[in-house]
């Protein structure tokens, strides 16, 4: 795994929810920093125990270090730096509309606006979108060598690559503004069979709403050339030989389509695959039964069959996997019976991608 | 309170990777069994459960966006002029730039499906839909989304569409939600973040919580203990034993503390190495079924 992250500025975990993205990211990130890198992770949503254990629980918005001597306490020297953050999509966007704008009142016009009050923290994609926005910003930040995501957890994993252009057409407005402008392009071009057309979105929609869309987009005006300016920064970055993508999953049939699915549209996107890492992967066992009694004799038979028929399972998954994705770098993260949502637990796991 | 399969909607959310498509497909054939006329809707072209759901009586859809919005303008519009508004883009367009939007007409497309008279002409009603949702983030935006949709558009017809959604997914006679999770730490965590936002956000109470996965634990704390003597090495059958019985332990003290935070102990559905198929569903059906 070392090598496929050499001299990589950013790296973005992906996969289906559940396979330990977050656990991943975060160990990732450990290993850089222990290696000397100066290393932000950004991660989505933690559980709380890792939170607590990282110092995530901040609220600021922004990457925190972590105390080297907390580290420390568990054996993990770290010679570079650690940093840290949770996102908090809703503050992340307010921040961006703030940067944006060209003066202090065009950002109040938006962030006042009663769609944007209204819909700005109701929109389910808002994770994917600001944990782009925020990626872009630390990614130019220069206080980091490596920035680390960890990627939202959707059920589609392909919302993510997707992220950038919605971004646009959710904040441009678009054709929509085209048609809603008096002046507007449409209005212009389409001439008397706009007025149908609008007539019947008003039908549809109500004149009010479209109303106050229109003075949304208008309060947006201002920002409308950062905006693009931003989404296409940001899809300068994912497709830079900087960046690379890893793809986590676990050896179960949904995660591995997933994977495979993420993997072919990575690909057609252009987007670097640096590496897939396959968690909660079990190990066929090994040796003989020592003499016990029957009924444990029997009971230790039957574990280990499982265990057997687990990692035969595991096994057809991570080739299915490595054949699917041509990957030559694969990361393989025993299950691990205890917690993983400690400092301890990030050690075990980073000694599993960087070591192993 | 009606039974879970009396409701019109039964909602089946839970963090990723829980197995939220085993329940709902589970919760799908049980309804079959009892002669209901269900079908089990999965949203965003997925089809999870379709295979879970081979050789049964339920019906599967898959609804997208892009379908829901075709179908809301044909039953809103003379037909001529919803072509128009289609082909033209224009709604698209409104409907991309509009935050939530999606979800609103994805969420509305489960509520004609739901309707006891539907408005899809011809279109025959069901007893039960079972939405397989996304996961909970998502899920709570789906459903909030009417809600919210009536908050921001204050008249007109989006207005009074979301509100009839909304008094549908907000009454719990007629609306039920089962969260999905598993015995591990950050499910067990967000399913109680769910019950609390769910309640919050959607005055609703969760109607069921399953926990998938649960492991069985061969060993008691005498026989684990005399195998950890042994001093078996790494991969040996006798770790994969010790292996086990941690595993169950931990499991044990994460259904500990979700039993804690909530008012109904949680069904259990047990782990299968074997993976998941339609047998598998039936045997979760009848386990289900017992306990609703």
């Amino acid at each position: 795994m070392i090598t496929a992250l050499a001299g990589k500025r950013v790296v973005i975990c992906a996969g289906a929810g559940g396979v330990g993205k977050t656990t991943t990211a975060a160990a990732v990130a450990l290993g850089l920093a222990a290696d000397g890198a100066r290393v932000a992770v950004v991660t989505i949503d933690p559980a709380r125990r890792l939170a607590n254990a990282l110092g995530l629980d901040s609220l600021e918005n922004e990457p925190l270090r972590v105390d080297a001597h907390r580290l420390a306490g568990h054996g993990v020297e770290v010679s570079g730096e650690l940093w840290a953050m949770t996102l908090d999509p809703k503050r992340t966007f307010d921040e961006l509309i703030a940067h944006l704008a060209p003066d202090e009142q065009s950002a109040r016009d938006v962030l006042d606006n009663r769609i944007y009050a209204q819909l700005s923290g109701a929109v389910a994609g808002s994770q994917e979108y600001t944990a782009m926005a925020k990626l872009y910003e630390l990614a130019r930040d220069g206080r980091f060598d490596v920035v680390v995501l960890d990627t939202p957890p959707s059920r589609n994993a392909l919302d993510f690559l997707d992220a950038p252009d919605r971004l646009a057409g959710f904040l441009e407005g678009r054709a929509l503004r085209a048609f809603l402008a008096p002046t507007g392009l449409a209005a212009r071009v389409v001439g008397r069979g706009t007025s149908v057309v609008l007539g019947a979105l008003s039908r549809v929609t109500g004149v009010e709403l479209l109303d106050d869309l229109s003075a949304f987009f208008g309060s947006l005006g201002g920002l409308l050339a950062g905006f693009s300016e931003r989404v296409a920064g940001v899809k300068q970055l994912l497709t830079d030989p900087a960046t690379t993508f890893l793809i986590v999953a676990s050896p179960q049939r949904e995660p591995v389509e997933e994977a495979i699915y993420f993997g072919e549209k990575l690909r057609a996107a252009g987007m670097p695959f640096g590496g897939l890492i396959v968690n909660r992967v079990h190990d066929h066992t090994r040796g003989h039964l020592p003499a016990l009694r029957a009924p444990l004799a029997a009971k230790v038979v039957a574990a280990a069959a499982e265990m057997d028929s687990l990692a035969q399972r595991d096994a057809a998954a991570i080739a299915r996997l490595q054949l699917a994705l041509a990957a030559d770098v694969v990361a393989v993260v025993p299950h691990l019976a205890g917690s993983v949502h400690d400092i301890d637990g990030l050690a075990a796991v980073r000694r599993h991608l960087f070591c192993g | 309170m009606p039974d879970l399969l009396d409701r019109d909607l039964v909602v089946v959310t839970g963090k990723g990777g829980v197995g939220k498509s085993t329940v709902a497909a589970a919760l799908g054939v049980a309804a079959a069994r009892r002669g209901l006329r269900v079908v089990v809707v999965e949203v965003g072209a997925r089809s999870d459960t379709l295979r879970l759901l081979q050789g049964s009586a339920v019906d599967h859809v898959s609804v997208t966006p892009r379908d829901a919005m075709e179908e809301y303008l044909q039953d809103q519009l003379p037909r001529a002029v919803a072509e128009l508004l289609s082909r033209s883009g224009t709604f698209s367009a409104f409907v991309e730039a509009t935050p939530g939007m999606n979800e609103l007409l994805t969420i509305g497309k489960v509520w004609e499906l739901a309707a006891p008279r539907r408005r899809l002409p011809g279109a025959q009603p069901y007893d039960v839909v079972v939405l397989d949702a996304p996961a909970s983030g998502h899920g709570l935006a789906l459903l909030g989304a009417p809600r919210t949709f009536s908050d921001a558009a204050r008249v007109g017809p989006i207005h009074r569409q979301a509100g009839l959604i909304g008094a549908t997914l907000g009454d719990p006679s007629l609306t039920a939600v089962v969260a999905v999770a598993l015995p591990e730490e950050t499910p067990v965590n967000e399913t109680l973040e769910l019950r609390l936002a769910l309640r919050e956000r959607m005055g609703l109470e969760l109607a069921l919580v399953v926990v998938n996965g649960v492991a069985a634990d061969r060993f008691d704390g005498g026989e684990a203990a005399e195998l950890a003597a042994l001093g078996a090495p790494a991969g040996s059958p006798v770790a994969a034993a010790l292996w086990a019985h941690a595993r169950a332990r931990g499991q044990r003290g994460q259904m500990r503390r979700l039993r804690a935070g909530l008012d109904h102990p949680p069904v259990r559905l047990p782990f299968l190495a074997a993976g998941i198929d339609a047998a598998a569903i039936g045997r979760f059906a009848d386990r289900l079924k017992r306990a609703l």
